[in-house]
Protein backbone atom coordinates (compact mmCIF):
# COMPACT_ATOMS: atom_id res chain seq x y z
CA UNK A 1 0.00 0.00 0.00
CA UNK A 2 1.37 3.39 -0.77
CA UNK A 3 2.17 5.92 2.01
CA UNK A 4 1.55 9.41 0.88
CA UNK A 5 2.40 10.66 4.27
CA UNK A 6 4.57 13.18 4.65
CA UNK A 7 5.42 15.86 7.69
CA UNK A 8 6.05 19.71 7.66
CA UNK A 9 7.69 20.83 10.92
CA UNK A 10 6.22 17.99 13.41
CA UNK A 11 2.65 18.02 11.52
CA UNK A 12 1.48 14.94 9.37
CA UNK A 13 -0.21 15.34 5.98
CA UNK A 14 -2.17 12.47 4.52
CA UNK A 15 -0.42 13.83 1.52
CA UNK A 16 1.89 16.54 -0.09
CA UNK A 17 -0.37 17.86 -2.22
CA UNK A 18 -1.33 21.93 -0.86
CA UNK A 19 -3.26 24.57 -3.23
CA UNK A 20 -1.24 27.50 -3.30
CA UNK A 21 -2.44 30.61 -1.86
CA UNK A 22 -4.72 33.01 -4.11
CA UNK A 23 -5.93 29.94 -6.55
CA UNK A 24 -7.97 28.49 -3.79
CA UNK A 25 -9.54 31.25 -2.26
CA UNK A 26 -10.43 30.61 1.63
CA UNK A 27 -11.33 27.44 0.07
CA UNK A 28 -15.56 27.83 0.55
CA UNK A 29 -15.47 27.99 -3.78
CA UNK A 30 -13.84 24.40 -3.88
CA UNK A 31 -15.65 22.94 -0.94
CA UNK A 32 -18.92 23.25 -3.05
CA UNK A 33 -17.04 21.17 -5.96
CA UNK A 34 -15.67 18.16 -3.65
CA UNK A 35 -14.36 17.37 0.14
CA UNK A 36 -11.30 19.18 0.39
CA UNK A 37 -10.63 16.91 3.64
CA UNK A 38 -8.88 15.10 0.76
CA UNK A 39 -5.44 17.72 0.48
CA UNK A 40 -2.73 17.67 2.50
CA UNK A 41 -3.47 20.87 3.55
CA UNK A 42 -4.15 23.89 1.59
CA UNK A 43 -2.58 27.81 1.79
CA UNK A 44 -5.23 30.48 2.23
CA UNK A 45 -5.33 33.81 -0.08
CA UNK A 46 -2.53 35.80 0.70
CA UNK A 47 -3.87 38.38 3.88
CA UNK A 48 -2.70 41.91 4.89
CA UNK A 49 -2.91 44.02 7.79
CA UNK A 50 -5.50 46.03 6.02
CA UNK A 51 -8.47 45.34 3.71
CA UNK A 52 -7.14 45.14 -0.34
CA UNK A 53 -9.04 45.51 -3.64
CA UNK A 54 -5.80 45.39 -5.39
CA UNK A 55 -4.90 46.36 -9.22
CA UNK A 56 -7.46 47.74 -11.46
CA UNK A 57 -8.66 45.37 -14.29
CA UNK A 58 -7.48 43.42 -16.60
CA UNK A 59 -5.71 41.34 -13.98
CA UNK A 60 -5.87 38.09 -15.77
CA UNK A 61 -3.39 37.43 -19.08
CA UNK A 62 -2.06 34.01 -20.90
CA UNK A 63 1.30 32.63 -21.99
CA UNK A 64 2.21 29.63 -23.98
CA UNK A 65 1.52 26.77 -21.12
CA UNK A 66 0.65 29.58 -18.44
CA UNK A 67 -0.63 32.91 -17.12
CA UNK A 68 -0.17 35.87 -15.75
CA UNK A 69 -1.57 37.62 -13.02
CA UNK A 70 -2.14 40.97 -11.18
CA UNK A 71 -4.60 40.97 -8.83
CA UNK A 72 -2.44 42.58 -6.41
CA UNK A 73 -3.35 40.60 -2.90
CA UNK A 74 -7.54 41.77 -3.00
CA UNK A 75 -8.23 39.99 0.44
CA UNK A 76 -10.77 41.50 3.33
CA UNK A 77 -7.71 42.01 5.95
CA UNK A 78 -6.68 39.91 8.62
CA UNK A 79 -9.55 41.00 11.35
CA UNK A 80 -12.55 40.30 8.83
CA UNK A 81 -10.47 36.71 7.84
CA UNK A 82 -10.38 35.75 11.33
CA UNK A 83 -14.22 37.34 11.88
CA UNK A 84 -15.89 35.62 8.85
CA UNK A 85 -13.10 33.42 7.11
CA UNK A 86 -11.94 30.95 9.52
CA UNK A 87 -15.24 30.35 10.90
CA UNK A 88 -16.62 29.55 7.66
CA UNK A 89 -13.81 27.61 6.80
CA UNK A 90 -13.90 25.38 10.27
CA UNK A 91 -17.22 23.86 9.07
CA UNK A 92 -16.14 22.80 5.32
CA UNK A 93 -11.98 22.11 6.34
CA UNK A 94 -11.08 20.39 9.44
CA UNK A 95 -7.34 19.84 8.87
CA UNK A 96 -4.40 22.40 10.04
CA UNK A 97 -4.43 25.30 7.33
CA UNK A 98 -1.41 27.44 6.42
CA UNK A 99 -2.19 31.05 6.64
CA UNK A 100 -0.64 33.23 3.84
CA UNK A 101 0.52 36.57 4.74
CA UNK A 102 1.51 39.16 3.02
CA UNK A 103 2.68 43.37 4.17
CA UNK A 104 3.96 46.28 3.37
CA UNK A 105 6.30 46.76 6.14
CA UNK A 106 8.07 44.84 9.05
CA UNK A 107 5.90 45.66 11.64
CA UNK A 108 3.11 44.62 8.94
CA UNK A 109 4.05 40.86 8.64
CA UNK A 110 4.53 40.76 12.60
CA UNK A 111 1.09 42.24 13.61
CA UNK A 112 -0.82 39.95 10.51
CA UNK A 113 1.44 36.88 11.38
CA UNK A 114 1.06 37.02 15.14
CA UNK A 115 -3.08 37.36 15.18
CA UNK A 116 -3.10 34.33 12.91
CA UNK A 117 -1.05 32.59 15.03
CA UNK A 118 -3.37 32.40 17.91
CA UNK A 119 -6.28 30.98 15.36
CA UNK A 120 -6.33 27.58 16.47
CA UNK A 121 -6.75 26.20 12.78
CA UNK A 122 -4.14 27.36 11.83
CA UNK A 123 -1.17 25.03 11.38
CA UNK A 124 1.68 26.74 10.13
CA UNK A 125 2.49 30.42 8.42
CA UNK A 126 3.55 31.00 4.96
CA UNK A 127 4.89 34.27 4.62
CA UNK A 128 4.79 36.00 1.05
CA UNK A 129 8.18 38.37 0.72
CA UNK A 130 7.53 37.69 -3.19
CA UNK A 131 4.74 38.94 -4.43
CA UNK A 132 5.43 41.04 -7.74
CA UNK A 133 2.54 42.62 -7.88
CA UNK A 134 2.40 45.76 -5.75
CA UNK A 135 4.09 48.75 -6.14
CA UNK A 136 6.69 49.25 -3.33
CA UNK A 137 5.43 46.12 -1.87
CA UNK A 138 6.77 42.66 -1.14
CA UNK A 139 9.24 42.70 -4.23
CA UNK A 140 11.72 44.18 -1.50
CA UNK A 141 12.05 41.39 1.22
CA UNK A 142 12.21 38.58 -0.79
CA UNK A 143 15.28 40.18 -3.11
CA UNK A 144 17.11 41.00 -0.20
CA UNK A 145 18.52 38.10 1.56
CA UNK A 146 19.18 41.07 4.25
CA UNK A 147 15.31 42.03 4.28
CA UNK A 148 13.96 38.70 4.24
CA UNK A 149 15.83 37.76 7.28
CA UNK A 150 14.83 40.58 8.88
CA UNK A 151 11.21 39.34 8.22
CA UNK A 152 11.98 35.80 9.23
CA UNK A 153 13.04 37.57 12.37
CA UNK A 154 10.34 39.52 13.23
CA UNK A 155 7.35 37.08 12.91
CA UNK A 156 9.31 34.92 14.86
CA UNK A 157 9.62 36.87 17.72
CA UNK A 158 6.14 37.23 17.80
CA UNK A 159 4.67 33.33 17.02
CA UNK A 160 4.60 30.19 17.55
CA UNK A 161 3.43 28.45 14.82
CA UNK A 162 6.14 26.99 12.00
CA UNK A 163 6.87 29.61 9.85
CA UNK A 164 8.03 28.86 5.94
CA UNK A 165 9.27 32.14 3.90
CA UNK A 166 7.76 32.18 0.68
CA UNK A 167 10.38 32.94 -1.38
CA UNK A 168 10.66 35.31 -5.03
CA UNK A 169 12.14 33.49 -8.02
CA UNK A 170 12.88 36.68 -9.18
CA UNK A 171 16.56 36.90 -8.07
CA UNK A 172 19.93 35.98 -8.97
CA UNK A 173 20.43 33.60 -6.10
CA UNK A 174 17.45 32.29 -4.36
CA UNK A 175 20.07 29.98 -2.34
CA UNK A 176 21.05 32.94 -0.85
CA UNK A 177 18.07 34.19 0.15
CA UNK A 178 16.82 30.76 1.07
CA UNK A 179 19.91 30.10 3.66
CA UNK A 180 19.23 34.11 4.85
CA UNK A 181 15.78 32.88 6.13
CA UNK A 182 16.83 29.93 7.63
CA UNK A 183 20.00 31.51 9.74
CA UNK A 184 16.80 34.07 11.16
CA UNK A 185 14.60 31.25 12.42
CA UNK A 186 12.52 30.35 9.80
CA UNK A 187 11.62 26.76 9.96
CA UNK A 188 10.79 25.75 6.34
CA UNK A 189 10.73 27.55 2.94
CA UNK A 190 8.56 27.58 0.52
CA UNK A 191 9.49 28.59 -3.40
CA UNK A 192 8.63 29.44 -6.14
CA UNK A 193 6.71 32.19 -6.35
CA UNK A 194 5.40 33.91 -9.84
CA UNK A 195 7.93 34.95 -12.40
CA UNK A 196 7.60 38.79 -13.26
CA UNK A 197 6.48 38.87 -16.49
CA UNK A 198 4.30 41.01 -19.58
CA UNK A 199 2.18 40.66 -22.34
CA UNK A 200 1.74 43.55 -25.00
CA UNK A 201 -1.97 43.88 -26.83
CA UNK A 202 -0.96 44.20 -30.33
CA UNK A 203 -4.37 46.52 -31.35
CA UNK A 204 -3.62 48.60 -28.39
CA UNK A 205 -0.10 48.76 -28.35
CA UNK A 206 -0.22 48.56 -25.02
CA UNK A 207 0.20 45.87 -22.00
CA UNK A 208 -2.57 43.95 -21.23
CA UNK A 209 -2.52 43.80 -17.71
CA UNK A 210 -3.55 47.45 -16.29
CA UNK A 211 -0.17 46.92 -13.60
CA UNK A 212 1.82 46.56 -16.65
CA UNK A 213 3.61 43.66 -15.68
CA UNK A 214 2.10 40.56 -13.96
CA UNK A 215 3.15 37.16 -12.14
CA UNK A 216 3.71 33.99 -14.60
CA UNK A 217 2.47 30.48 -13.42
CA UNK A 218 1.29 27.39 -14.71
CA UNK A 219 3.50 24.61 -16.49
CA UNK A 220 5.58 26.86 -18.36
CA UNK A 221 7.40 27.95 -15.00
CA UNK A 222 7.78 24.11 -13.72
CA UNK A 223 11.54 23.54 -14.90
CA UNK A 224 12.34 26.71 -13.40
CA UNK A 225 10.63 25.36 -9.81
CA UNK A 226 12.62 22.30 -10.09
CA UNK A 227 15.89 23.89 -10.78
CA UNK A 228 15.38 26.16 -7.90
CA UNK A 229 13.60 23.47 -5.28
CA UNK A 230 16.89 21.62 -5.91
CA UNK A 231 19.44 24.80 -5.52
CA UNK A 232 18.02 25.62 -2.26
CA UNK A 233 17.80 21.72 -1.16
CA UNK A 234 22.09 22.07 -1.58
CA UNK A 235 21.82 25.60 0.78
CA UNK A 236 19.43 24.53 3.93
CA UNK A 237 18.88 22.29 5.49
CA UNK A 238 15.19 23.25 6.73
CA UNK A 239 11.86 21.39 4.36
CA UNK A 240 11.08 23.03 1.63
CA UNK A 241 7.67 23.19 0.08
CA UNK A 242 7.92 23.36 -4.03
CA UNK A 243 5.48 24.88 -6.24
CA UNK A 244 5.68 26.38 -9.64
CA UNK A 245 2.87 24.94 -12.45
CA UNK A 246 2.40 21.95 -11.02
CA UNK A 247 -0.27 19.82 -12.60
CA UNK A 248 0.14 16.84 -12.28
CA UNK A 249 1.59 13.42 -9.44
CA UNK A 250 4.03 12.97 -12.17
CA UNK A 251 4.86 16.79 -11.40
CA UNK A 252 4.81 16.08 -7.72
CA UNK A 253 7.25 13.41 -7.36
CA UNK A 254 9.68 15.31 -9.59
CA UNK A 255 9.38 18.58 -7.44
CA UNK A 256 10.22 15.60 -4.40
CA UNK A 257 13.07 14.45 -6.05
CA UNK A 258 14.38 18.25 -6.32
CA UNK A 259 13.60 18.80 -2.60
CA UNK A 260 10.32 19.45 -1.84
CA UNK A 261 8.81 17.66 1.33
CA UNK A 262 5.15 18.89 0.19
CA UNK A 263 4.24 20.56 -2.70
CA UNK A 264 1.53 23.07 -3.65
CA UNK A 265 -0.43 23.45 -6.93
CA UNK A 266 -1.17 26.87 -8.00
CA UNK A 267 -2.66 27.49 -11.30
CA UNK A 268 -4.07 24.05 -12.25
CA UNK A 269 -6.93 24.91 -9.97
CA UNK A 270 -7.95 27.42 -12.09
CA UNK A 271 -8.17 25.88 -14.90
CA UNK A 272 -9.55 22.60 -13.27
CA UNK A 273 -11.34 23.12 -9.94
CA UNK A 274 -10.84 19.19 -9.11
CA UNK A 275 -7.09 19.49 -9.99
CA UNK A 276 -5.91 18.76 -6.60
CA UNK A 277 -8.65 15.79 -5.92
CA UNK A 278 -7.46 14.23 -9.14
CA UNK A 279 -3.55 14.39 -8.39
CA UNK A 280 -4.01 12.91 -5.09
CA UNK A 281 -6.30 10.30 -6.51
CA UNK A 282 -3.53 9.25 -8.74
CA UNK A 283 -0.44 9.20 -6.42
CA UNK A 284 -0.55 5.83 -5.38
CA UNK A 285 -0.84 4.44 -8.86
CA UNK A 286 1.93 6.64 -9.94
CA UNK A 287 4.35 5.97 -7.15
CA UNK A 288 3.77 2.43 -7.59
CA UNK A 289 4.91 2.67 -11.62
CA UNK A 290 7.85 4.23 -9.92
CA UNK A 291 8.14 1.94 -7.02
CA UNK A 292 7.71 4.62 -4.48
CA UNK A 293 6.59 3.09 -1.50
CA UNK A 294 6.62 6.15 0.76
CA UNK A 295 6.46 9.54 -0.46
CA UNK A 296 8.73 10.59 2.63
CA UNK A 297 11.58 9.01 1.40
CA UNK A 298 11.30 10.34 -2.01
CA UNK A 299 12.52 14.24 -0.46
CA UNK A 300 15.68 15.18 -2.03
CA UNK A 301 16.20 12.21 -4.19
CA UNK A 302 17.15 13.14 -7.30
CA UNK A 303 20.73 14.59 -5.33
CA UNK A 304 24.12 12.88 -4.92
CA UNK A 305 24.88 11.31 -1.53
CA UNK B 1 -21.02 24.27 -11.48
CA UNK B 2 -20.91 21.15 -13.13
CA UNK B 3 -17.21 19.92 -15.36
CA UNK B 4 -17.87 18.07 -18.30
CA UNK B 5 -17.14 16.68 -21.19
CA UNK B 6 -19.97 18.21 -24.40
CA UNK B 7 -20.07 17.31 -28.03
CA UNK B 8 -20.04 19.85 -30.69
CA UNK B 9 -23.60 19.58 -32.54
CA UNK B 10 -23.08 22.21 -34.77
CA UNK B 11 -21.00 25.19 -35.21
CA UNK B 12 -21.99 27.45 -38.27
CA UNK B 13 -21.32 31.11 -39.45
CA UNK B 14 -24.24 33.33 -38.60
CA UNK B 15 -22.06 36.84 -39.94
CA UNK B 16 -18.86 37.40 -41.15
CA UNK B 17 -17.73 36.93 -37.78
CA UNK B 18 -20.59 35.42 -35.56
CA UNK B 19 -20.70 31.99 -34.75
CA UNK B 20 -23.77 29.48 -33.47
CA UNK B 21 -22.58 26.56 -32.13
CA UNK B 22 -25.04 23.88 -30.00
CA UNK B 23 -23.09 21.93 -27.69
CA UNK B 24 -24.61 18.43 -25.92
CA UNK B 25 -24.45 17.65 -22.61
CA UNK B 26 -25.64 18.21 -19.30
CA UNK B 27 -27.08 21.17 -18.54
CA UNK B 28 -28.69 20.85 -15.38
CA UNK B 29 -26.24 23.44 -13.53
CA UNK B 30 -27.77 26.06 -15.59
CA UNK B 31 -30.28 27.44 -13.66
CA UNK B 32 -30.73 31.23 -15.08
CA UNK B 33 -30.59 32.78 -18.45
CA UNK B 34 -27.38 35.33 -18.50
CA UNK B 35 -25.13 32.42 -17.08
CA UNK B 36 -21.77 31.52 -18.87
CA UNK B 37 -19.78 27.76 -19.92
CA UNK B 38 -15.74 28.06 -19.71
CA UNK B 39 -14.20 26.20 -22.20
CA UNK B 40 -10.93 24.43 -22.64
CA UNK B 41 -9.25 24.65 -25.93
CA UNK B 42 -6.21 23.17 -27.12
CA UNK B 43 -3.50 24.93 -26.82
CA UNK B 44 -4.86 27.43 -24.46
CA UNK B 45 -3.99 27.08 -21.24
CA UNK B 46 -6.55 29.15 -19.92
CA UNK B 47 -10.89 28.49 -20.25
CA UNK B 48 -12.85 30.49 -22.58
CA UNK B 49 -16.19 31.93 -21.03
CA UNK B 50 -18.89 31.95 -23.10
CA UNK B 51 -22.50 33.11 -22.59
CA UNK B 52 -25.47 30.78 -23.01
CA UNK B 53 -27.93 31.76 -25.57
CA UNK B 54 -30.34 28.85 -25.17
CA UNK B 55 -30.63 25.65 -23.11
CA UNK B 56 -32.93 22.66 -22.83
CA UNK B 57 -32.28 19.22 -21.02
CA UNK B 58 -29.72 18.00 -24.02
CA UNK B 59 -27.54 20.72 -24.76
CA UNK B 60 -27.07 24.34 -24.91
CA UNK B 61 -26.46 26.85 -27.72
CA UNK B 62 -23.55 29.76 -27.66
CA UNK B 63 -23.21 32.72 -30.08
CA UNK B 64 -19.98 33.52 -30.11
CA UNK B 65 -17.63 36.40 -31.85
CA UNK B 66 -14.23 35.45 -33.27
CA UNK B 67 -12.07 37.74 -31.69
CA UNK B 68 -9.08 36.42 -30.87
CA UNK B 69 -7.15 33.00 -30.64
CA UNK B 70 -10.08 31.41 -28.25
CA UNK B 71 -12.84 32.24 -30.12
CA UNK B 72 -10.97 31.16 -33.66
CA UNK B 73 -9.95 27.63 -31.63
CA UNK B 74 -13.62 27.42 -30.92
CA UNK B 75 -14.73 28.45 -33.86
CA UNK B 76 -12.63 25.39 -35.48
CA UNK B 77 -14.36 22.82 -33.83
CA UNK B 78 -15.94 20.87 -36.10
CA UNK B 79 -19.05 18.43 -35.02
CA UNK B 80 -18.64 15.54 -33.11
CA UNK B 81 -15.50 17.71 -31.43
CA UNK B 82 -15.20 16.61 -27.33
CA UNK B 83 -14.92 19.93 -25.48
CA UNK B 84 -14.06 20.22 -21.45
CA UNK B 85 -16.67 22.66 -20.08
CA UNK B 86 -17.37 24.12 -16.85
CA UNK B 87 -21.58 24.75 -16.88
CA UNK B 88 -23.35 26.83 -15.33
CA UNK B 89 -21.11 29.61 -13.80
CA UNK B 90 -22.02 33.42 -12.81
CA UNK B 91 -25.71 34.36 -11.62
CA UNK B 92 -27.38 35.10 -14.84
CA UNK B 93 -30.43 37.61 -14.52
CA UNK B 94 -32.75 36.90 -12.16
CA UNK B 95 -36.73 37.25 -13.58
CA UNK B 96 -38.50 37.64 -10.69
CA UNK B 97 -36.82 40.73 -10.20
CA UNK B 98 -38.00 42.02 -13.84
CA UNK B 99 -41.37 43.57 -14.33
CA UNK B 100 -44.24 42.52 -16.30
CA UNK B 101 -42.97 45.00 -19.29
CA UNK B 102 -39.33 44.10 -19.36
CA UNK B 103 -36.92 46.03 -21.82
CA UNK B 104 -34.65 43.33 -23.19
CA UNK B 105 -31.75 45.47 -24.44
CA UNK B 106 -28.76 43.50 -25.99
CA UNK B 107 -26.03 44.72 -28.41
CA UNK B 108 -23.86 43.25 -30.96
CA UNK B 109 -22.52 40.07 -29.48
CA UNK B 110 -24.08 40.72 -26.09
CA UNK B 111 -27.44 39.80 -27.66
CA UNK B 112 -27.52 35.95 -27.27
CA UNK B 113 -28.25 36.08 -23.84
CA UNK B 114 -30.99 38.11 -24.12
CA UNK B 115 -32.77 35.57 -26.33
CA UNK B 116 -32.62 33.06 -23.00
CA UNK B 117 -33.86 35.84 -21.22
CA UNK B 118 -36.76 36.93 -23.17
CA UNK B 119 -37.53 33.45 -23.20
CA UNK B 120 -37.36 33.00 -19.82
CA UNK B 121 -40.21 36.10 -18.94
CA UNK B 122 -42.15 34.44 -21.39
CA UNK B 123 -42.24 32.15 -19.40
CA UNK B 124 -42.75 33.60 -16.18
CA UNK B 125 -45.80 35.47 -17.82
CA UNK B 126 -43.84 38.63 -18.55
CA UNK B 127 -44.13 40.38 -21.77
CA UNK B 128 -40.67 41.23 -22.63
CA UNK B 129 -39.53 44.21 -25.11
CA UNK B 130 -36.27 43.51 -26.94
CA UNK B 131 -34.34 45.95 -28.57
CA UNK B 132 -31.25 45.05 -30.24
CA UNK B 133 -28.30 47.08 -31.50
CA UNK B 134 -25.99 46.62 -34.06
CA UNK B 135 -23.67 48.66 -36.15
CA UNK B 136 -24.58 47.89 -39.38
CA UNK B 137 -26.99 45.40 -41.52
CA UNK B 138 -24.24 42.73 -42.36
CA UNK B 139 -23.75 42.32 -38.85
CA UNK B 140 -27.50 41.35 -37.38
CA UNK B 141 -27.74 38.02 -36.00
CA UNK B 142 -30.55 36.81 -33.76
CA UNK B 143 -33.50 39.09 -35.28
CA UNK B 144 -35.55 36.56 -36.67
CA UNK B 145 -35.33 34.05 -33.21
CA UNK B 146 -36.70 37.02 -30.91
CA UNK B 147 -39.27 37.78 -33.51
CA UNK B 148 -40.11 34.02 -33.91
CA UNK B 149 -40.99 34.35 -29.69
CA UNK B 150 -43.52 36.99 -31.02
CA UNK B 151 -42.05 39.63 -29.02
CA UNK B 152 -42.06 43.60 -29.84
CA UNK B 153 -38.39 43.81 -31.73
CA UNK B 154 -36.63 46.88 -32.49
CA UNK B 155 -33.61 46.88 -34.54
CA UNK B 156 -30.87 49.37 -34.40
CA UNK B 157 -28.15 50.16 -36.45
CA UNK B 158 -25.42 52.98 -36.01
CA UNK B 159 -25.39 53.17 -39.85
CA UNK B 160 -29.51 53.41 -40.75
CA UNK B 161 -29.00 50.55 -42.95
CA UNK B 162 -31.43 48.19 -41.21
CA UNK B 163 -33.87 49.36 -39.08
CA UNK B 164 -34.19 52.35 -36.87
CA UNK B 165 -30.74 54.39 -37.68
CA UNK B 166 -28.91 54.93 -34.29
CA UNK B 167 -27.80 53.21 -30.79
CA UNK B 168 -30.46 51.02 -29.29
CA UNK B 169 -31.14 54.14 -26.52
CA UNK B 170 -32.67 56.10 -29.83
CA UNK B 171 -35.24 53.56 -29.86
CA UNK B 172 -36.28 53.50 -25.75
CA UNK B 173 -40.17 53.19 -25.58
CA UNK B 174 -41.93 55.27 -23.48
CA UNK B 175 -43.66 52.24 -21.55
CA UNK B 176 -41.52 49.64 -19.93
CA UNK B 177 -40.94 48.95 -15.96
CA UNK B 178 -37.50 47.10 -15.89
CA UNK B 179 -34.95 46.57 -18.07
CA UNK B 180 -31.66 44.12 -18.56
CA UNK B 181 -28.89 45.10 -20.69
CA UNK B 182 -26.05 42.99 -22.16
CA UNK B 183 -23.53 44.52 -24.66
CA UNK B 184 -20.32 46.92 -24.60
CA UNK B 185 -19.35 49.04 -22.15
CA UNK B 186 -20.36 52.12 -23.99
CA UNK B 187 -23.71 51.13 -24.86
CA UNK B 188 -24.44 49.75 -20.97
CA UNK B 189 -23.09 53.14 -19.60
CA UNK B 190 -25.81 54.75 -22.35
CA UNK B 191 -28.29 52.71 -21.17
CA UNK B 192 -27.15 54.10 -17.26
CA UNK B 193 -28.04 57.29 -18.06
CA UNK B 194 -30.90 56.89 -20.87
CA UNK B 195 -33.37 54.33 -18.55
CA UNK B 196 -36.17 55.60 -16.23
CA UNK B 197 -36.69 52.51 -14.08
CA UNK B 198 -34.26 50.08 -11.89
CA UNK B 199 -32.40 47.19 -14.02
CA UNK B 200 -29.64 44.83 -14.31
CA UNK B 201 -26.50 44.74 -16.66
CA UNK B 202 -24.84 41.93 -17.54
CA UNK B 203 -20.72 42.60 -17.70
CA UNK B 204 -17.66 41.46 -19.33
CA UNK B 205 -13.97 40.77 -17.69
CA UNK B 206 -10.73 38.49 -18.57
CA UNK B 207 -11.32 35.78 -16.31
CA UNK B 208 -9.11 33.48 -14.88
CA UNK B 209 -10.71 30.56 -13.25
CA UNK B 210 -14.44 31.84 -14.19
CA UNK B 211 -15.70 30.29 -10.65
CA UNK B 212 -14.42 32.88 -8.02
CA UNK B 213 -11.76 31.35 -6.97
CA UNK B 214 -8.97 33.73 -8.24
CA UNK B 215 -10.41 37.15 -8.07
CA UNK B 216 -8.73 37.67 -11.46
CA UNK B 217 -12.16 39.59 -12.38
CA UNK B 218 -13.02 41.76 -9.18
CA UNK B 219 -14.78 45.04 -10.35
CA UNK B 220 -15.55 47.71 -7.17
CA UNK B 221 -19.20 48.38 -6.91
CA UNK B 222 -21.70 50.26 -3.99
CA UNK B 223 -21.80 47.31 -2.24
CA UNK B 224 -18.63 45.99 -1.63
CA UNK B 225 -16.20 44.17 -4.28
CA UNK B 226 -17.59 41.88 -6.27
CA UNK B 227 -16.29 38.79 -9.06
CA UNK B 228 -17.45 39.31 -12.42
CA UNK B 229 -17.76 35.82 -12.79
CA UNK B 230 -19.19 34.82 -9.36
CA UNK B 231 -21.00 37.58 -8.41
CA UNK B 232 -22.12 38.26 -11.70
CA UNK B 233 -21.93 39.04 -14.56
CA UNK B 234 -25.02 40.43 -14.01
CA UNK B 235 -25.19 43.32 -11.33
CA UNK B 236 -28.00 45.99 -10.29
CA UNK B 237 -28.05 49.27 -11.82
CA UNK B 238 -27.87 50.73 -8.47
CA UNK B 239 -24.86 49.05 -7.52
CA UNK B 240 -22.60 49.88 -10.13
CA UNK B 241 -19.38 52.40 -10.21
CA UNK B 242 -18.50 52.98 -13.84
CA UNK B 243 -15.14 53.76 -13.21
CA UNK B 244 -14.10 50.10 -13.38
CA UNK B 245 -16.47 49.63 -16.45
CA UNK B 246 -16.41 50.02 -19.77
Amino acid sequence: MADTRVTLSGITLDNPVIPASGTFGYGREFAQFYDINCLGTFSFKGTTREPRFGNPAPRIAEGPSGMLNAVGLQNPGVERVIAEELPELKKVFRKPVMANVSGFSVEDYAHTCALLDREEQVGWLEVNISCPNVHGGGMAFGSDPAAAAEVTRAVKAVTTKPVYMKLSPNVTDIAAVARACEEAGADGVSLINTLLAMRIDLKRKKPVLANGTGGLSGPAVFPVAVRMVYQVYEAVSIPIIGMGGVSSAEDVIELMLAGAAAVEVGAANLVSPFACRDIIRDLPRVMEQYGIQSLSDITGGAHNG
Amino acid sequence: MTQGSYFVEYNRALTKDVREMRLLGDTSAITAPGQFVNIQLDGLFLRRPISVCDWDSEGLIMIYKVVGRGTAALGGAAPGAKLDVLCGLGNGFDVSRCGGRTLVIGGGVGTPPMYGLAKALLKAGKTPIAILGFNTREEIFCEDRFRELGIGTTVTTVDGSWGTRGFVTDALPEDYDYFCACGPGPMLKAVYSAAKTSGLFSFEERMGCGFGACMGCSCKTKYGSKRICKDGPVLEKEEIIWQTHG
